[in-house]
């Protein structure tokens, strides 16, 4: 083979994903019991979710508002009558044998989020947890396990996309949008380490540019998003080599390992599954009203995507900080709190709150720290007015974060407030004068000498001074 | 005191209220007879009566309703010395109301069978000739009341387990409209059909009874609002009401009991009512779309039972195993049976050919139904082919077994108003006339009943 021989065909991974979210409710999707953050074992139950004899389900009203809010956020067709059907299997965390999902006739079908299709929204219940003990952390092998039912019965949502995905990072980003959309409606914690947001991606691969699609494998339980991302990597490329050696893809369920990185197939045994799915008499339709849809639109915040292609548009924000505001939407609100306030142009108030916000605050709600937004607008008037210098203001938010306040006074009590011209033209006629070593590389060609001074001046007026400034100054009075 | 045993449960309740019998010694009346009674229809008898005993007469109650702390098998040895941790609704509803729980009926495993010979603790002896079967699957609660061994019952009927024991052991029983009564805490068999309803002496007693079983429940999003008041039957005539007669010409149909019925359609005539015959043309498949519905919904029912969270676990080893040694040990033949045959059918490729069809058969004879009341205001059918059957003559015979229910499937697939009175003797033993009614027509149903029950003065068990 040469290697002027054109490139090995080029293939395009196909992608979608199931998306499975516990919803934040009150209370379990069919009883009365109140959801679970970490209690004892077991002390989340009743007769209804431990599937005693003869207990019925009652569906939980605020389960279907939001799964009604998440179905208009992704603009789908909702169902004027959809049901609940049992799905059949036997499994210790599945205390009734069967899980009430919903099958033929979802909530939802038919939306979108971004540029990529939402097939469908459909609602049901949680398992429950299984830990086993023994070496193979599996149930199959075991030495004991034992169940935790407060989990089990928790609300989810289950959201299936169209594969319209191209890319390992596209999925990643697809899902961050998820993430931060349903966020935003505060219809769920969306946490991918405790479960309460958690992807199943499909993938296959076909030679670009066709219509055609390959056999698919599935992905289980990727807990994070960098996980999905190089899981999805990790299979595209295994896929791509059995194809290029001339060998086929088996639909698979596989399960990828980040620390070794690896993929292994599930037990085959474990998903060949006949659900018997049929419809779930002890439960009635659900048939939105006029009522329930218009409370449901009426809870719908500004979504993420909306609210970033405004913050583009009105308020002329770069696309990167746009989406950052939009997709920590506590940030977001902090901005338009501080725009609000009426100092300060959107942009550099923009930049304040995504660079030097973030870099105290970590991710924590600025709604939790000392720092009014009305504060943060003032002081970044206060820089652009060079009132004060960019590093004094830097200061001044550490103590706005830790103790809350007005800016003015901050700069006041700690002196910071800028050197005025006529005491700084001084400190520059000293430095430049106590430094003629470095005046004379300047003037000789080398620019960088020029730091020397500007050093001096800055230690000088402990950090008052504009640098800028300075640095104008002195090419003013050395003449370069 | 006052022979309770002469009395209907309406009128001990009269006494009750009038301070002229004591809601207390009235309770220990029927549990000494609960406790004397020697045709297995008693699984549990109450020790004492409840602090707040109320002047309602004690209710024995089929055993697959769960009441707190108190034995709640269903007749199944898989749910041996389970005590539910809460009471169903229809009974709390009696117990508010001042019924007090006299006891646990013997009933037919998970209510599957026509007998109560499937009882994982023992067939049932009919009163009237203790060699043959009291009917079922509400066997217990048909036989005790109509051996005085309590003053009234409340069962479940899913294709006739109220209506058939009720009719073999000569006394009345109600299938309420599905969704007039709660089913929250009755040990499901087939949801979409089970309905709680009274196995009483009389008429008056059964509407006495429904009409403080039904209501709403929270707890059951089935359940209805009863459109009105449950009224006490009060009808002697009939003047004015079309009856359309169902079945009298149907192979399987023991010649002495239609011409019992025969003769009760006289009575419906005499009493100045209409008397036509109907035709129900889906009916017929009634039997076959039931055997396909119920132990589809019983296959999944019944998936709970796995020894791992209540009731006895056998077998070690792997999970699977337990699974399968628990539920080998625990269940009967006729569960193991229906829960295969419910399996089967929601498969994986014969779902459409045999969940789906039988749907539609259901949806037929239930337009069937809406059909037959536009021109008539009941229908009545015998409600079993035959009398009570000798015990052991069709356990080896499913198919015969299943026939029992022939007559009474159609009303409950329908899951319309329907109930099953003594129409008279054959051969010495009783036999029931089932009268049905629209959905939540119970109280015009009970009146009609009333009015023919007057007439036909049947008498109970000959005592000693
Ligand atoms: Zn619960």
């Amino acid at each position: 083979m040469s290697i002027t021989e054109p490139e090995a065909r080029a293939y395009e991974p196909v992608i979608g994903l199931e998306i499975h979210v516990q919803l934040k409710t009150r209370t379990k999707m069919f009883c009365g019991c109140a959801l679970s953050f970490g209690e004892e074992p077991n002390t989340r139950t009743c007769p209804i979710c431990l599937g005693h004899p003869g207990t019925l389900p009652v569906a939980n009203a605020e389960a279907v508002h939001f799964a009604l809010m998440i179905a208009m956020a992704f603009e789908c067709d909702i169902a004027p009558r959809s049901i609940f059907h049992r799905k059949n299997y036997f499994y210790p965390d599945l205390p009734k044998g069967y899980q009430i999902s919903q099958y033929d006739m979802p909530l939802a079908r038919n939306g979108r989020l971004g540029d990529v299709r939402i097939h469908r929204v459909h609602l049901e219940e949680d398992a429950a947890k299984l830990v086993h003990a023994g070496a193979s952390g599996r149930i199959h092998g075991a030495q004991t396990s034992v169940v935790d039912f407060n989990r089990g019965g928790t609300p989810l949502v289950e959201i299936v996309t169209e594969p319209d995905l191209r890319s390992p990072a596209a999925a990643a980003e697809f899902g961050r949008l998820l993430q931060a959309t349903l966020r935003r409606m505060g219809v769920s914690d969306v946490n991918m380490e405790e479960g309460s947001l958690r992807l199943d991606a499909n993938v296959s691969i076909r030679p670009a540019g066709e219509a055609t699609l390959g056999t698919k494998t599935e992905l289980k339980n990727m807990n994070s998003f960098r996980f999905l991302e190089r899981g999805l990597s990790a299979e595209i490329a295994r896929q791509e080599e059995l194809v290029r050696g001339g060998g086929e893809v088996e639909q698979e369920t596989l399960h990828y390992d980040p620390q070794s990185g690896g993929l292994t197939a599930l037990r085959t045994k474990e998903e060949a599954h006949d659900y018997r799915y049929f419809p779930e008499p002890d439960l009635v339709p659900i048939a939105p009203t006029e009522a329930m849809l218009e409370r449901a639109r009426a809870a719908l915040p500004e979504l993420p995507a909306a609210r970033a292609e405004r913050f583009e548009r009105e308020l002329e924000l770069p696309g990167d900080t746009a989406r950052l505001l939009s997709f920590r939407s506590e940030l977001g609100d902090f901005f338009e709190e501080a725009i609000e306030a009426g100092d300060g142009d959107a942009r550099s108030v923009a930049n304040w709150v995504t660079n030097e916000l973030p870099a105290r605050i970590g991710g924590a709600d600025p709604a939790d720290t000392g720092v009014e937004p009305a504060a943060l607008a003032r002081l970044v008037a206060m820089v652009e007015a060079k009132e004060v210098s960019r590093s004094a203001a830097q200061e001044v938010l550490d103590v706005l974060v830790a103790d809350g306040g007005d800016p003015r006074a901050v700069v006041d009590a700690k002196g910071l407030s800028r050197a005025d011209t006529g005491e700084l033209a001084e400190i520059v006629e000293r430095a430049i004068a106590s430094n003629q070593d470095a005046v004379d590389k300047v003037r000789a060609g080398k620019a960088q000498a020029i730091g020397a001074i500007v050093g001096a001046v800055m230690r000088e007026t402990k950090g008052r001074a504009d640098g800028g400034e300075v640095q104008r100054m002195i090419r003013e009075r050395i003449g370069s | 005191m006052t022979d309770l045993l002469s009395l209907n449960a309406a009128a001990q309740a009269g006494l009750m209220r009038n301070g002229e019998l004591s809601p207390r010694e009235a309770f220990d009346f029927w549990r000494a007879r609960a406790e004397e009674d020697e045709l297995g229809a008693y699984l549990w008898v109450a020790e004492a009566a409840p602090e707040d005993v109320g002047d309602l007469p004690p209710v024995a109650v089929k055993d697959l309703f769960c009441v707190e702390g108190v034995p709640s098998t269903a007749g199944s040895r898989i749910l041996e010395g389970y005590r539910p941790p809460y009471t169903a609704t229809s009974v709390r509803n009696l117990q508010s109301a001042g019924a007090a729980v006299l006891g646990k009926t013997n009933q037919d495993e998970f209510a599957m069978g026509s007998s109560n010979e499937n009882s994982g603790y023992g067939p049932v002896q009919n009163p009237w000739d203790r060699s043959r079967v009291p009917g079922g699957s509400s066997g217990g609660s048909a036989a005790a009341v109509a051996a005085g061994a309590a003053p009234w019952a409340i069962g479940t009927d899913t294709g006739g387990s109220i209506r058939q024991p009720a009719a073999l052991c000569g006394i009345v029983g109600l299938k309420p409209t599905y969704g007039a009564v709660s089913r929250y805490g009755m040990i499901a068999f087939a949801s979409s059909l089970d309905q709680c309803g009274p196995l009483t002496r009389d008429v008056t007693d059964a509407a006495l009874l429904f009409r403080h079983l039904v209501g709403r429940d929270r707890c059951d999003s089935t359940s209805v609002e009863y459109p009105e008041p449950v009224r006490l039957p009060s009808a002697e005539r009939l003047d004015g009401l079309s009856f359309g007669v169902w079945g009298l010409e149907e192979e399987g149909l023991d010649r002495a009991v239609a011409d019992v019925i025969r003769g009760t359609l006289g009575t419906i005539e005499e009493l100045g009512g209409a008397v036509e015959e109907i035709e129900l043309p889906s009916a017929r498949q009634g039997i076959a779309a039931y055997y396909v519905i119920a132990p589809a919904e019983a296959s999944a029912n019944l998936a709970r039972y796995d020894g791992v969270r209540y009731g006895p676990r056998s077998g070690d080893g792997d999970l699977d195993a337990m699974y399968e040694q628990t539920r080998h040990d625990g269940f009967g033949d006729e569960v193991k049976r229906r829960i295969m045959i419910g399996t089967y059918a929601l498969s994986s490729g014969y779902y459409e050919a045999y969940y789906g069809t039988a749907q539609k058969v259901r949806t037929r004879i239930a337009e069937d139904f809406r059909a037959a009341f536009k021109a008539v205001d009941f229908v009545v059918t015998p409600t079993s082919p035959t009398v009570a059957f000798e015990l052991g003559e069709r356990t080896a015979d499913p198919l015969a077994m299943y026939l029992s229910d022939y007559f009474t499937v159609p009303m409950s697939l329908a899951g319309i108003a329907a109930v099953s009175i003594p129409a008279g003797l054959c051969d010495g033993l009783p036999v029931g006339l089932q009268i049905a009614g629209p959905a939540f027509s119970e109280s015009r149903v009970l009146d009609a009943a009333h009015a023919l029950e007057k007439a036909i003065g049947f008498e109970g068990v000959p005592r000693a």
